[in-house]
C-alpha cells in the first residue's frame, strides 16, 4: 500500500518537474522555442526521467527483496534456544516470526518457555524491520528524486541537448530488454546444463548417450544402485529419430510442392485463398493433433493394418499377417504421419518465401531463352533456392524433433530400438514429460534423468537451427 | 546535348548491306522486314499502355526505340516475344508479324518464339551457375547440341561472338555472378545467342554499366547486327544515334515517329521528337 502511495506521488512529481523543466526553457529563450537546441518537451522528459527513474527503480528493487533482506536481518542473531533446533526446524520458527508479525498462518508447531520469548521477541522485530525497510524505501526514492532535480533542473537551458540525453535514457531501457531476454536464456540453459551435470555424476555420460536399456523406473527402487544401465537413451534417440524421419517423408514432399504450386502457378487469386487456408493449419494447436493422431489417425491406420495382415494370414505371408493383426493404436507410423500434417504449412511458407526471394529477373531471363516454365522452376529456380529451401528443411527438422504433444498422445511409452514404424516408440520429449510430471524428488537419477535428456535436445536442435541459419545467411549474400 | 549531333551518324543512316555466311535466312539482302507491327494495343489490366503502334523492324540493322519513362517503349518490346505472357492481367490486341507469322496466333508457342526471339534485360540476370552452364543452358533445354564436344564448341562460339571468351576462357567453371556488371552483360548476351535467334531484343542493356562497359556493348551490338534483327530500348539519345540505323520515338504509350536516326536526329518531322531529343523534356 505505502509503495503504491509512494509511487503515485513520485509519478504526480516527475509530472510537475516535467512541466517545470519545459517552461523553465521555453523561458530561457523569452519564449521563442525555436531557438532550443531541442524541442520544448525534451527538456521536460530530461527532468522528469532523473526525478522518477532512479527513485522508481529503487522503491521497485525494494519492494522485489525487502522480504529476504529482513529474514536476513532477522536470522543475524538466533538466541541461544534457537540455535539448539535443527536447521529446518529453524527454518520453521523463523517463518512463523513473520507470519504472526505480517498477519499470515503460522503452523501449528506449539512453542514453549524460551523458545515462546524468542519467538515474540523475533515476532516485534520483524514487524519493525518490515516498517524500517519500507519507509526506508520511500525515504531513499524521495532522496533520490529530490537528487535528480537538483541535477538535472540547473542544467535546462537554450543549449543543453536534451534530445540526445533522452534519447540515450530510451536507448538504455532497450538495452535492458534485450538483456534480460539474454540473461533468461543464459538461466535457462545453465540450469539444464547444472542438473545434467549432476545426472552424469550418476550416470556415466557414455553410458547415457550410448545405452541401449532405457528403464529410469530402476531408480525408485531404494535397494537397486541407480545408474546401473537403465538409463541408455539410445532407444529414446532411435524412436525420435524414426518419428522424424517419418514426419519428415510426409512434411518435405507436400510442403515443398505446395510452395512450388503456391509461388510458380497459382494465379494470385488462389494464392490468396490457398496461402491462408494451409496456414491455418499452422494455428491448430499441437494437443489437437495429438488427440486427432491418437483417436481418428491411430485406429483407422490400426484397423487397416489388421485387414490387410486377415488377408494375409494362411498365404504365403502368413508370419506378415499374424504379425499385422497384433499392430496396435499407438505407432510411430501414426506420430510421425500427423506430425508431417502439423510441419506442413511450416515448410510450405518458409520455402514459398524462398522461392519468391529468388529474382524475378532470373525467371524472365530463363523464359526469355525459350524454357518452359516447369524447365525454369527446374533448372533455375529450385537450385537458386536450394541451400533456403534445406535450411528450412533443417528447421522442421529441429521442430519435429522437440515436438511433445503428438508423440506423447500417439506413439506410446515403450523404449524399443526399432526402426519399424508399425512398432511403438517412445522419443526424448515423451521421456521427460513422464519423468518430470506429477511428485518428484529431485535428487534421484530418474528425475535429473530428463535435464540429460533436455540438454541432448537442446545441443541437438541449437546445431540444426545454426546451421540452418548459417545456410540462409550464405544464401542471402547472393543476391543482395 | 549537341555530341547527339555528331557527324557520324550521318554515315550510320543507310543500313549497310552484310551478308552473314553462316545463316540461312540472312542470305537474303539485308533490309527487309522482320518484324512487322500493326495496330499493337497493349493493357495492363483497365490501364492502356500502348495504342495502336504500327512499326517495322528491318532485318540485319539495329532498331533504337527512344522515349521518356513510362511511354511504352518497353512493353512494345516485350510484346514481341510475348514476355507480356508472364504478367498477369496484360492483353495484346493487333498484329506482331515475326517474318509474316502472327506471334499471338494460337499456333505459336510462345516457347518456340522466345526461342527464335532472344531477350538482354536492364539488369544482367546470369543464372547462379558457373559462365559455362550460363551459356548452355538454352542449347541444352532446347536440345541444341548432340554431344559435350559440339555444347563446348557453342559455348565457345557463343562466349567468342560476345567478345567475352578471352576473359572467361580460364575460368569457365566458377560462377557467373562473380562476373562483373559489364561481364555479366556480355555473359547473357552470350547465353542469349548460344540458340541461334533471328531477333535479340534489348531492353536498356546498359542502364546499369559504367561508360567503359557500355562501349564494349555498344561495339557488340554493332558487331552482332550483321548477322541478327536487333531491337533495343534505351534512354541514352547518344547511345541511340551510334548504334542503331533506325530509330522510333515513343511518348504517351503512342508511336510518334520512325525513321532513320540521322533523318530523326537532324531533322525529326515531329515537334514532340525534337523536344525531346534537345533536352526539353523526358
Amino acid at each position: 500500500m505505502l509503495i503504491w502511495i509512494a509511487l503515485t506521488a513520485l509519478l504526480l512529481f516527475s509530472a510537475a518537474t516535467y512541466m517545470a523543466a519545459r517552461r523553465k526553457a521555453v523561458a530561457a529563450t523569452g519564449g521563442k522555442p525555436v531557438l532550443l537546441h531541442s524541442l520544448p518537451g525534451y527538456y521536460g522528459s530530461y527532468a522528469a526521467l532523473w526525478v522518477g527513474a532512479p527513485a522508481a527503480l529503487l522503491i521497485l528493487l525494494f519492494a522485489m527483496f525487502g522480504g529476504r533482506m529482513e529474514e536476513a536481518l532477522l536470522r543475524a542473531d538466533p538466541p541461544a534456544a534457537v540455535q539448539a533446533l535443527t536447521a529446518p526446524q529453524q527454518d520453521v520458527f523463523f517463518d512463523d516470526a513473520r507470519a504472526i508479525a505480517h498477519g499470515g498462518q503460522p503452523s501449528e508447531t506449539i512453542y514453549e518457555g524460551d523458545l515462546k520469548t524468542a519467538l515474540d521477541a523475533k515476532a516485534a522485530k520483524a514487524a519493525h524491520l518490515q516498517n524500517l525497510i519500507q519507509y526506508g524505501s520511500v525515504a531513499l526514492g524521495a532522496l533520490l528524486a529530490l537528487a535528480g532535480i537538483m541535477i538535472a533542473y540547473p542544467r535546462i537551458g537554450p543549449q543543453f541537448r536534451a534530445r540526445n540525453k533522452v534519447e540515450g535514457w530510451i536507448a538504455g531501457l532497450f538495452i535492458a530488454c534485450s538483456v534480460t531476454a539474454i540473461l533468461t536464456t543464459a538461466g535457462i540453459v545453465a540450469s539444464l546444463v547444472w542438473e545434467s551435470w549432476r545426472f552424469f555424476q550418476a550416470v556415466p555420460i557414455h553410458e547415457f548417450l550410448f545405452g541401449m536399456e532405457w528403464n529410469p523406473q530402476i531408480a525408485m527402487r531404494a535397494d537397486q544402485y541407480a545408474g546401473t544401465g537403465a538409463f541408455g537413451a539410445v532407444p529414446l534417440f532411435v524412436g525420435t529419430f524414426l518419428i522424424m524421419m517419418i514426419a519428415m517423408l510426409v512434411a518435405a514432399p507436400i510442403g515443398l510442392y505446395s510452395a512450388i504450386y503456391l509461388s510458380e502457378y497459382a494465379s494470385p487469386l488462389t494464392r490468396s485463398v490457398v496461402k491462408p487456408l494451409l496456414e491455418i493449419l499452422a494455428g491448430v494447436p499441437t494437443v489437437v493433433y495429438g488427440f486427432f493422431a491418437a483417436l481418428t489417425v491411430g485406429p483407422i491406420f490400426r484397423s487397416f493394418f489388421n485387414w490387410i495382415g486377415a488377408q494375409l494370414v494362411g498365404g504365403s505371408f502368413d508370419g506378415l499377417g499374424q504379425y499385422l493383426m497384433q499392430v496396435q493404436n499407438q505407432m510411430a507410423l501414426v506420430a510421425g504421419a500427423v506430425m508431417g500434417i502439423m510441419l506442413i504449412p511450416f515448410v510450405s511458407s518458409l520455402s514459398d518465401d524462398i522461392i519468391n526471394a529468388v529474382p524475378q529477373s532470373l525467371r524472365d531471363g530463363s523464359l526469355a531463352m525459350g524454357a518452359t516454365r516447369s524447365e525454369t522452376v527446374k533448372k533455375v529456380v529450385l537450385p537458386a533456392a536450394l541451400p533456403g529451401i534445406m535450411a528450412a528443411l533443417l528447421l522442421a527438422v529441429s521442430r519435429a524433433v522437440g515436438e511433445t504433444m503428438i508423440v506423447t498422445m500417439a506413439a506410446g511409452l515403450q523404449a524399443k530400438t526399432t526402426l519399424n514404424p508399425l512398432d511403438t516408440v517412445t522419443t526424448v520429449t515423451v521421456q521427460i514429460v513422464t519423468l518430470l510430471t506429477g511428485d518428484q524428488e529431485f535428487d534421484s537419477p530418474k528425475t535429473l534423468s530428463a535435464f540429460g535428456l533436455g540438454l541432448t535436445l537442446f545441443v541437438v536442435t541449437l546445431m540444426l537451427n545454426i546451421i540452418a541459419l548459417r545456410i540462409v545467411q550464405k544464401y542471402r549474400e547472393q543476391y543482395d | 546535348m549537341p555530341s547527339q549531333r555528331d557527324d557520324s551518324i550521318a554515315h550510320d543512316t543507310v543500313a549497310p548491306v552484310h551478308i552473314a555466311v553462316d545463316r540461312a535466312h540472312a542470305s537474303q539482302p539485308a533490309g527487309p522486314i522482320k518484324i512487322r507491327a500493326r495496330d499493337v494495343n497493349v493493357f495492363y489490366g483497365d490501364k492502356q499502355a500502348l495504342f495502336d503502334v504500327s512499326l517495322d523492324v528491318p532485318e540485319n540493322s539495329v532498331t533504337a526505340l527512344i522515349g521518356p519513362s513510362g511511354c511504352g517503349k518497353s512493353t512494345f518490346l516485350r510484346s514481341i516475344n510475348r514476355m507480356n505472357d508472364t504478367i498477369p492481367g496484360c492483353k495484346v490486341t493487333g498484329r506482331i508479324e515475326l517474318d509474316g507469322e502472327d506471334v499471338n496466333d494460337r499456333s505459336i508457342d510462345p516457347v518456340v518464339l522466345r526461342a527464335r526471339v532472344g531477350m538482354v534485360f536492364q539488369k544482367p540476370n546470369p543464372f547462379p551457375k558457373t559462365i559455362f552452364e550460363n551459356v548452355a543452358y538454352g542449347p541444352r533445354i532446347h536440345g541444341i547440341a548432340t554431344g559435350k564436344a559440339e555444347l563446348e564448341e557453342i559455348v565457345e562460339r557463343s562466349l567468342k561472338r560476345a567478345g567475352l571468351w578471352a576473359e572467361v576462357a580460364d575460368r569457365l567453371h566458377q560462377p557467373g555472378t562473380g562476373l562483373s556488371g559489364g561481364q555479366q552483360q556480355r555473359l547473357v548476351i552470350a547465353r542469349a545467342i548460344a540458340v541461334s535467334p533471328e531477333v535479340i531484343l534489348m531492353d536498356e542493356p546498359c542502364s546499369a554499366l559504367d561508360p567503359i562497359a557500355t562501349a564494349r556493348i555498344e561495339e557488340l551490338i554493332d558487331e552482332l547486327r550483321n548477322q541478327y534483327c536487333i531491337v533495343i530500348v534505351t534512354h541514352s539519345m547518344a547511345q541511340a544515334a551510334r548504334v542503331s540505323q533506325k530509330t522510333a520515338f515513343f511518348h504517351l504509350g503512342k508511336l510518334v515517329e520512325a525513321g532513320p536516326t540521322g533523318e530523326i536526329f537532324t531533322n525529326p518531322r515531329d515537334s514532340r521528337t525534337q523536344d525531346y531529343i534537345t533536352g526539353r523534356f523526358g
